[in-house]
């Protein structure tokens, strides 16, 4: 379990002071996938930075498994870093190491002297990231997705409890980004480990983690389960990112939905009852026409979730308005 | 065509132009490794303690600084007589090969030094800090990334300061340092014999051409492109 505690940072550059983390209470559960998601300049890296004090903390205190990471010295800080892994953007590979080399690196650092020991272990975790032929490569050689995945193998060498990535996808085209996160979802399965990823993507949100936070200004706006903070955003910056994710401006729709008759409503299904036939029982019960404006079906991580925009006509409205609302949905009044 | 040859370079003792071979050589070998022993670690501590890296040190960065550039500001050849009680002080004699080492050290280290910061300065800090994510120590970080992914730059950095180091040596011929530039300012220069000039000119020329492509070589080879 990662603990923030009040922590805050203010970057002071050139005798000016820049507050880039207001006082932050967080909780990041061990196991868990956690996404940390804001605009650029949001704070993001620098609370990501904070967990392996690769920035030191203005104030506040920080704990890892109960353990305050604020108060090691150097020698107990080089040694819990030796248990947290760290992917990057440009993924900071050495240019001058083979791949093997670069996944060696860590246990070198180490400490560990056998050969044997490091080949072995160099070579299933190579596997485990599909690179077991490329080896004997210099990162030049590979493509970004190759690349990200040395940085994944990499990170994983000394077995750590918690993989922090920044932004370890903005860098790579939508497919090469599915597979690396579908990698990073499985690692986090089978090793149980803790990760904390920060993206500007919704979609990178969507595919792997179980809870997210939304960054703005150096602060934490909104927090939870990412089914609930993205089907039913309550900040204002939250409900921005939903709608540029849906490519859509609320205030366009509006107008399109102008000459469109009867009630407007959103129904958001999740998990089972997304697939379940509940519009049409209603309109047959109720003699309720409807017509979808927009919608979607989609997963957040594991859990189905749909989100409909209906305009409803005739029959028994009220009572095709307690049929919904009493039903496994969320329904919303937009007109 | 021999005899052709031997009338165009009459004056060139062919068994002089070697043993002045062998001395540049020597010298610059000599130079060479004794400049890489002091410059890289003082270029790794220039480096380190200048602005917004590890070792962050205004003061002794100011210092360093300031040092190496006394040192790169002076004209080799003051250098060169300036340095002479202190060159016979650490080898006995400010003559031959021995004598001419010191000044051209203290003449190349310093630019090396600077030349090496800036190959150090070139290495992304993203790796850097992905190595202290890693648990690195600072030694660890210097000799396990830092250095690795400056090698390129080194060597370049190598190659230029073997080339001035070349030419260094044959102003180091003034104070009577032997080697090709001695024989090309006394036969040459002084007694006009401009074959014996044109001899020493080619084969400093050669040298220096197999300097940079070996250097050119190695540096494409460690760039791992
Ligand atoms: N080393 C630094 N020195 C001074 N200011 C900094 C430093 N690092 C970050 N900042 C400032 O702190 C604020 C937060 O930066 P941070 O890098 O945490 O944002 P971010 O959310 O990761 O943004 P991005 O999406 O662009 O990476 C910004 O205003 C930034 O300019
Ligand atoms: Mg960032």
């Amino acid at each position: 379990m990662i603990e923030f505690h009040q922590v805050h940072k203010t970057y002071r550059t050139g005798g000016r002071d820049v507050p880039a983390l207001q006082p932050t209470q967080l909780e990041i559960a061990s196991g868990e996938v956690f996404g940390l998601i804001g605009h650029s300049g949001a704070g993001k890296s620098t609370l990501l930075r904070l967990i392996n004090r690769l920035e030191e903390p203005s104030g506040g205190r920080i704990l890892v498994n109960g353990e305050d990471v604020t108060a090691l010295d150097a020698d107990g800080l080089r040694r819990f870093r030796q248990r947290v892994g760290m992917i990057f953007q440009h993924f900071n590979l050495l240019m001058s190491k083979t791949v093997a080399d670069n996944v060696a690196m860590p246990l070198r650092l180490a400490g560990i002297r056998s050969r044997s020991e490091i080949d072995a272990r160099v070579a299933a975790l190579l596997d485990r990231v599909g690179l077991k032929d490329h080896a004997r490569k210099y990162p030049a050689q590979l493509s970004g997705g190759q690349k990200q995945r040395v940085g994944i193998a990499r990170a994983l060498a000394t077995e750590p409890s918690i993989l922090l990535c920044d932004e370890a996808t903005s860098a790579l085209d939508p497919q090469t980004t599915a597979s690396v996160l579908q990698l990073l979802a499985e690692i986090n399965r089978e090793l149980k480990l803790t990760i904390v990823l920060i993206t500007h993507e919704m979609d990178v949100i969507r595919r792997v983690c179980d809870r997210v936070a939304v960054m703005d200004a150096g602060a934490i706006v909104e927090q939870g389960p990412v089914t609930e903070v993205f089907l039913h955003p309550k900040h204002p910056t939250t409900q921005r990112f939903v709608l540029e994710d849906e490519a859509m401006d609320e205030s366009e729709m509006h107008d399109d939905f102008a000459h469109v008759p009867g009630r407007i409503l959103r129904l958001t299904f999740q998990g089972d009852s997304t697939y379940k036939p509940l519009l049409g029982t209603v309109a047959r019960e109720t003699g309720v026409d409807y017509s979808i404006l927009s919608g979607r079906i989609d997963r957040i991580k594991d859990t189905p979730y749909g989100q409909l925009t209906l305009a409803l006509i005739g029959g028994d409205m009220a009572a095709a308005m307690t049929r919904l609302q009493a039903a496994d949905v969320h329904v919303e009044v937009l007109r | 065509m021999e005899a052709l040859f031997s009338s165009l370079l009459g004056n060139v003792d062919w068994y002089e132009i070697w043993l002045a071979t062998l001395d540049t050589l020597l010298m610059l070998g000599g130079s060479l490794l004794f400049t890489i022993i002091l410059g890289l670690p003082l270029g790794v501590l220039l480096f380190l303690s200048g602005p917004r890296q590890l070792f962050e040190n205004g003061p002794l960065y100011a210092a360093l600084s300031f040092v190496v550039n006394v040192l790169r500001s002076l004209p080799f050849i003051i250098l060169l007589i300036v340095m002479i009680p202190f060159t016979v002080l650490i080898t006995g004699t400010s003559l031959g090969v021995a004598g001419a080492i010191p000044p051209l050290v203290v003449g190349a280290a310093p630019f090396f030094a600077r030349l090496v910061e800036t190959a150090l300065r070139e290495v992304d800090r993203g790796i850097i800090e992905a190595t202290q994510a890693m648990g690195a120590t600072t030694r660890q970080i210097i000799f396990s990334a830092l250095l690795p992914e400056a090698r390129p730059g080194i060597i370049a950095a190598i190659t230029v300061t073997a080339i001035t180091l070349v030419s260094y040596t044959a102003m180091a011929g003034v104070v009577g340092a032997g080697g090709l530039g001695d024989l090309a300012i006394r036969f040459g220069y002084q007694r006009f014999q401009t074959d014996v000039m044109v001899v020493t000119v080619v084969l400093l020329l050669v040298l220096v051409q197999v300097l940079q492509s070996v250097g050119d070589r190695l540096v494409t080879h460690f760039s791992r492109k």
